[in-house]
Parts: structure tokens; C-alpha cells; sequence
């Protein structure tokens, strides 16, 4: 049901009528066309269209493909950091700052390493850490000489992710309600195996199995598609 | 190189979630940095992100924000790419992000001595849970056996570590807690080099390392 949600909304954008400058120059016909293709393979687990989207702003600065992702994310987005900031004006005004990221930061998108949702998740993620707390995020920088190679890519890894992350939609739904809380608590409300246990008055080690258990059934199915060890 | 000792789910999906602090998040980065199959899991947590923001109600945005941002985007100026501490010539030996942490390679570090037979180099951290610091221990030394009040991530860099059975090598991390008490030794062909964080004093048990503890601040 969310992965109609998802293929639905940039099938039904209209061209936006704030931007005369969307019908001028700037404006590709052969993106949308390209967009309409996309969004005419009704696969309900394919993220393709919001890709498109992201790929569409990345190649011609689209304006329509941008207010599509606009439409469908930034209540999302909204949400998310209602849920980990809890101040209604700062979620407004990091959620505007996330979509701005999202235009600036097109080109980086890489269908081979995420799909759209989690791509938005993590830009979303770390303007809220900038946001809410004192201390910084490191990350490895994808640039740096000293960054140990991969080791035999998968030929198509963009179509790999793309199934990995469809079959990791599957797996998630089919999570008992209380593993999928377990998980919701962990991302959403910055908590600890320690404070999840205080929360819901189980013995820590219950709390750990648990978790184990839930985020193993998702490793398990990801693994198979990445080729990865157990 | 194979990295063996690799960083626990609970640790990756904090690191996703970005709810770990600053500490911890630079032992998983720099462990990244090293470790393919683990960059592999961890773009798997991020999907998990992924997957609950897509399944999140929505929640109205306010009624000019496409148009407020419509407008930013116009207004401003593409922000130029930031700079980097570059690495030095021939092979580097520390990844980003501790690379820029300690302020250049392993050839450039400029260490303070902590005890007659250890080496260390205090990182700056902004959270107010974690202590980090570069440890080196000359080949051949062991460390004062010690246990834990806390937890304690380490990830080797150079040289080798041998702990009980088990043998940790560049790329490596040990994640240790209160239930442990150990005493790893260095191992005999190089100087072993390492990332150290904790969240507590470490409980020394000789008499002579729980005295200097409080003027070396470990």
C-alpha cells in the first residue's frame, strides 16, 4: 500500500503553473516523457519514479520532477522530524532545508547505493543532527584515496539495490507489530538498547534478543541479494 | 586485507539513525573507511530509514513552504565544494574522517607520552558521553590488565592486537564492556596503532596504573 503511494504520486503532478520559467528554455519535454515511461511500470515495490524525479532535477534543474519529490517527501519529511525534534517550526524549517539539499545535491544521487526514500532519509538525518545537537555526524568521504575498494560489484548494482531495498519493503511488513516498534524506537526516538528496555519495562537482554532477531530477518534478506557474509 | 571484527548491528543502526554521538559515530565511520562489506550493511540500516520515512503519515507542510523554497533555490548561489585535509604522498595510512580528526597521516602525528611504554594522541569530540583518543604501544607491550565501567570500542590502524585467542589487525574493532576485564598485548612485528573510545575511566587493577589514572586521564 505505501509502495502505491509512492509509484502514484509523480504520475499525478501537473505542470506547475507558479513558473513561467518551467514552460521557457528550462523546460524538457523528454524528461517528463521519460518520467511517464517510468511511472507506466506499475511494479507496486519499484522506487523508480521518485529516482527519475531525483535524476530528472539532477540532469535539468526540472522544476516539475522537483515539485513532484516536494510533494510526495516533505510531508514525510515533516513528520520525521516532528517525531525526533518535537519543535513544529524547526521541523518546518529543516524539512524546507532538506528539499533545498535535494535540489543542490542531485548529481550525487546514485541509484546503484540507495533508493530515493533513503537517500532523502539521510540528508534529512543529518540537517536534523546539525539542528538539534552540538556534536557532528563523521562519515567516510567517498573521495578519499585511503577508502578500501570495494570488492567485486554486482554487474547491474543499480538494479541490485533496487530489488534489495523492494525486498527489504517486503521483510519489514511481514515484522510482528512489536518488532516493527522496536525498530520505529531505535530510528525515531534516539534510543538506546538501554532506554528502550526502561521504556518498555523489559530486562535489557530481552531488548538485544529482540532486536537481534527483527534486524536479522532484514540482514538476512538483504544479505542474500548483496552477496554479503552472515 | 580482510577485516574480521567488524561493528555490531545495535552500533550500525544508531549510526543510521543518527542517534550514536559524535565518539562512537567516528569509530564506525573510520571502521567504513576499511571495511567494504560493512559500508554494504550500512547502506542496509540506512534503508531501514528509508523504508520508515516512506511509511510515516504526512503531516501538513505550511502553506508557502514549496514556494518558499521554490524562491531559496533561485536566490542562492551554488555553495562551492568544501576542502579537505589532504592526504600525504604515498600510501595513506589513516581514512577520513579520522584523518582530519588528528590532522593529518600516520607519518605527520605528533604523540605525547601516556605511560613509559604507550603513546596517545587526545581527539577532540563535541559530545559530552565519549573520551577518544590515537593509542600507540611500542611492539611486544602489554597493556595494564584492566576492565570496564562502560563500554570501550577500539579499532586498530597499524600493527597488530592480541587479545585473549583472538588477533585484531588494521580495520579491526574489539567492542568491550563492563563484563570484560583483559589485557592485550601489542604484537610483535610493528607498533600497534589505534582509535580508542569509552564512555568511563577504565578500572585498572595494578596499584601503579590506578595511581597515575587521574593525571592521564584514562
Amino acid at each position: 500500500m505505501l509502495a502505491v503511494t509512492l509509484v502514484g504520486q509523480p504520475c499525478d503532478y501537473r505542470l506547475p503553473p507558479y513558473l513561467p520559467l518551467a514552460y521557457g528554455g528550462g523546460w524538457k519535454f523528454s524528461s517528463l516523457g521519460a518520467m511517464k515511461k517510468d511511472c507506466s511500470k506499475r511494479n507496486p515495490l519499484d522506487a523508480l519514479p521518485m529516482a527519475a524525479c531525483i535524476e530528472a532535477v539532477a540532469k535539468s534543474r526540472d522544476y516539475a520532477a522537483f515539485e513532484a519529490l516536494f510533494r510526495h517527501f516533505a510531508p514525510r519529511i515533516k513528520s520525521y522530524l516532528l517525531k525526533v525534534g518535537r519543535d513544529a517550526s524547526v521541523a518546518e524549517e529543516v524539512m524546507q532545508e532538506t528539499m533545498i539539499m535535494v535540489w543542490r545535491k542531485a548529481e550525487q544521487f546514485d541509484a546503484s547505493k540507495a533508493s530515493a526514500s533513503t537517500w532523502v532519509f539521510t540528508i534529512a538525518r543529518n540537517l536534523r543532527i546539525e539542528a538539534f545537537r552540538r556534536d557532528r555526524r563523521p562519515e567516510i568521504d567517498a573521495d578519499d584515496p585511503a577508502l578500501a575498494p570495494e570488492s567485486d560489484p554486482p554487474i547491474d548494482q543499480a538494479l541490485a539495490q533496487q530489488q534489495s531495498e523492494a525486498h527489504l519493503r517486503e521483510a519489514m511488513t511481514q515484522l510482528s507489530q512489536d518488532e516493527q516498534m522496536l525498530l520505529k524506537l531505535s530510528f525515531y526516538d534516539d534510543m538506546s538498547h538501554r532506554s528502550i528496555s526502561e521504556k518498555l519495562g523489559l530486562p535489557l537482554g530481552t531488548v538485544k534478543s529482540r532486536f537481534r532477531l527483527a534486524y536479522g530477518k532484514l540482514r538476512a534478506v538483504l544479505g542474500e541479494r548483496l552477496g554479503e557474509q552472515p | 586485507m580482510t577485516v574480521r571484527h567488524h561493528i555490531s548491528d545495535e552500533i550500525l543502526v544508531s549510526y543510521a539513525a543518527g542517534s550514536l554521538v559524535e565518539g562512537w559515530s567516528l569509530v564506525v565511520a573510520t571502521h567504513l573507511a576499511l571495511c567494504p562489506r560493512c559500508r554494504t550493511r550500512s547502506r542496509s540500516a540506512d534503508a531501514v530509514g528509508g523504508w520508515l520515512l516512506e511509511s510515516l503519515e504526512e503531516t501538513p507542510v505550511s502553506s508557502g513552504a514549496l514556494q518558499s523554497v521554490l524562491g531559496r533555490i533561485e536566490r542562492e548561489s551554488r555553495p562551492p565544494g568544501g576542502t579537505k585535509t589532504s592526504a600525504s604522498n604515498g600510501p595513506t595510512m589513516l581514512p577520513e574522517p579520522l584523518r582530519s580528526y588528528v590532522g593529518g597521516d600516520l607519518d605527520q602525528l605528533k604523540w605525547r607520552r601516556l605511560s613509559p611504554r604507550a603513546y596517545h594522541i587526545p581527539i577532540k569530540i563535541a559530545d559530552s558521553e565519549t573520551q577518544a583518543r590515537m593509542l600507540r604501544f611500542p611492539r611486544g607491550i602489554a597493556v595494564p590488565r584492566h576492565g570496564h565501567r562502560g563500554r570501550e570500542m577500539t579499532l586498530i590502524l597499524a600493527g597488530t592486537l592480541h587479545d585473549g585467542g583472538a588477533i585484531f589487525a588494521r580495520g579491526d574493532v574489539e567492542e568491550t564492556d563492563e563484563s570484560i576485564e583483559h589485557q592485550p598485548i601489542a604484537g610483535p612485528n610493528e607498533d600497534c596503532v589505534c582509535l580508542a573510545v569509552t564512555d568511563a575511566p577504565l578500572r585498572f587493577k595494578s596499584l601503579t596504573a590506578r595511581l597515575l589514572q587521574p593525571f592521564l586521564g584514562i
